[in-house]
């Protein structure tokens, strides 16, 4: 090769490609599910198909949210459908007063879950480890005794129905939610894995040590609460708008619970885990409809089985087993290589008698 | 009222304690956050009402409790303990448990209310208020199987070992309690109370399916209240959060939508006061 390689020209994107995605089969994966979310109307527009697709993307934009906050910091968060809740209702409660349409609503709605996010990680500056967890278990509830008291208001059990919808068909409102989780979810990432992210790891480890270093905890926890609360949020308004009820269901223990097992199932603190976790899942549940009533057992015991077999998740333990570490240079490389990619050193040393 | 307030609260007081102790005594010794443990406690109900059809009521409950605590050992056996590290883990692993009762149960039984008839039925008068026998009985059946735990506690060797770990873990092993068997033995305990508990209740509640949310928040918050790892504290919350319960519910128009917020915000303010809970030892610092 003669000359100096552009960055974003097409030989330095195919060399990229080449050398940084397709080396690693973890990558490939990464690569094929987003090629198969883009172009999957292309062979099927099947309504039923388009929704299972469609409610699995929101439950990874939640989960991975929830990751963020849980996985990360370690403050774990057993009411996130506190933030996922009240934003569906604000989206509904100002399309329905001042007439807003969903793009303005949805946003609205996600600032309002900030805030509360806001609101609920004030007393995890006091209160850690398990405490933490049951003060925010207790913050959907006392919004749900609200909304039950103000049934004129709210909806009551009812909840508000006939909620606009997002798009003009199925299909539009598939891209719309695929890509908003898309994007989102690569903004979670990079967060993750940037500077901002390991302090959030470090939080998690270590809080005291962090705050001897000279780094504003209190700040720091505060920003994880709110980044959290406002990808939850933006979940909660497009799922509220999706199924066009915002309702007391989207604010119960079970959303609260569920994108811990999305999360836990596919794997804590990777952010591509809960989006694993919920495109395994939940059309799994769907697939279980077959038996109706065995449906929740089953998922049950399959839970179990893989949480006792996998207990750091689905996405580790499968990448475990299809690529290792580097002994001297610590690059992942794909099983099958004899020596590593990078530095060039034997990867697995013989035992010689 | 004040009358009402009294009996009723100290009935629920009994009920939740129960529930409250034995969660805190599989938390504080195996460091499992069990939310299955309500889960166990319906199971004993339904146990109750299934055999009750084959036998009189003494045989009945003896077997439930039994067949609870069997179902608590063999999970902690084969699922919880190999996973004790993963913290994420056991907590979903312990929500699919519970999932997996409430849809069995759906599925023997059906979404039906059902109910276990009372063992001594009628009313009597007490301050002025009308109580039912059956639940004077749940009240003294709970004080007793309470004082017979806390004599356990205190007075053996197994209690206390018991107590050590849920102090001090690393203390309690270096001083040679083996954490294992007291794990053993806190997890079955405390499947053991969460069964008598739902042995108590069953009379006077209706069965269903998903009976076991609304107390499994109460408990939560009562544990956490008192501090996590305390004992005497579990107990101390549940009775607090029992008569906010009742006192809401009594006092406040619409209250019955309020009782489990209300509990829940007393708990967010005592923690937010004193963030390690009424008698907490402060786990803050164990590393």
């Amino acid at each position: 090769m003669t000359g100096p390689l552009r960055v974003w020209s097409i030989p330095w994107l195919l060399l990229f490609l080449r050398h940084e995605v397709l080396a690693l089969p973890s990558r490939v994966i990464a690569l094929l599910f987003v090629l198969f979310l883009l172009f999957f109307p292309l062979f099927s527009q099947d309504p039923y198909l388009l929704r299972v697709l469609t409610l699995s993307a929101l439950f990874a934009l939640y989960a991975a949210s929830w990751d963020l906050l849980s996985g990360y910091t370690g403050q774990v968060s057993l009411g996130h459908a506190f933030f996922f809740g009240i934003s569906g209702y604000a989206s509904a409660l100002l399309g329905r007063e001042l007439g807003l349409a969903p793009w303005a609503t949805i946003p609205l709605g996600a600032a309002l879950a900030t805030l509360a996010g806001l609101l609920v990680g004030l007393p995890s500056l006091r209160v850690k480890g398990p405490y933490l967890s049951l003060v925010t278990l207790a913050f959907p509830i006392l919004a749900l005794g609200i909304i039950f008291l103000f049934p004129n208001f709210t909806g009551g059990e009812l909840g508000l129905s006939g909620l606009p919808r997002l798009g003009q068909n199925r299909l539009e409102e598939y891209y719309l939610v695929t890509l908003t989780m898309l994007v989102s979810v690569y903004i979670l990432w990079r967060i993750a894995n940037s500077r901002l992210g390991l302090i959030f790891h470090a939080l998690r480890e270590d809080e005291a040590a962090v705050r001897m270093v000279g780094v504003n905890t209190v700040a720091y926890k505060l920003l994880a609460f709110a980044v959290s609360a406002f990808f939850a949020g933006l979940a909660g308004g497009l799922y509220a708008h999706y199924l066009r009820v915002a309702g007391p269901d989207s604010l119960s223990l079970f959303t609260s619970i569920q994108p811990v097992i999305w999360t836990v199932f596919g794997g804590i603190a990777t952010i591509y885990g809960p989006v694993a976790g919920a495109f395994l899942l939940v059309p799994l549940l769907e697939l279980l409809r077959v038996a109706e009533e065995w449906r929740m057992v089953g998922f049950a015991i399959l839970i179990l089985l893989v949480m006792r077999f996998l207990p750091q998740g689905v996405v580790r333990g499968v990448l475990d087993r299809l690529e290792e570490e580097c002994p001297r240079c610590k690059v992942r490389n794909p099983f099958t290589r004899r020596r590593c990619r990078v530095c060039g050193v034997e990867m697995r040393l013989e035992v010689r008698a | 009222m004040l009358a009402a307030i009294l009996v009723n609260g100290l009935v629920l007081s009994g009920i939740y304690g129960m529930l409250a102790l034995g969660f805190a005594l599989t938390y504080g010794v195996a460091r499992i956050l069990n939310l299955a443990h309500t889960a166990f406690y319906m199971a004993a109900s339904y146990f109750l009402f299934f055999l009750l059809g084959y036998t009189g009521f003494l045989p009945a409950a003896l077997l439930a409790a039994l067949l609870v605590l069997g179902l608590a050992l063999l999970a902690y056996r084969f699922l919880l303990e190999p996973l004790r590290e993963h913290e994420a883990t056991v907590l979903i692993v312990t929500i699919a448990i519970a999932l997996l009762f409430q849809e069995v149960l759906l599925l023997l039984f059906g979404g039906h209310f059902r109910s276990v008839p009372a063992l001594l039925p009628g009313f009597v008068e007490l301050l002025g208020v009308r109580v039912a026998q059956q639940a004077l009985l749940a009240l003294a059946f709970a004080a007793l199987v309470l004082l017979l735990a806390w004599a356990f506690l205190k007075g053996s060797r197994i209690g206390l070992a018991i107590r050590a770990a849920a102090q001090d873990m690393e203390a309690a092993e270096l001083v040679g309690v083996s954490l294992s068997r007291a794990g053993y033995w806190a997890v079955g305990l405390g499947a053991l109370l969460a069964a008598l508990a739902g042995l108590a209740v069953a009379p006077m509640a209706t069965l269903e399916p998903h009976m076991w949310t609304a107390p499994l928040l109460v408990v939560l918050a009562a544990v956490v209240l008192g501090g996590l790892g305390s004992l005497p504290g579990a107990l101390l919350g549940a009775v607090i959060l029992a008569f906010a319960e009742v006192v809401v519910v009594n006092l406040v128009p619409g209250g019955a939508f309020l009782r489990t917020a209300v509990a829940l915000s007393v708990l967010v303010l005592v923690l937010v006061l004193k963030p390690e809970g009424l008698f907490g030892t402060s786990f803050a610092e164990e590393r």
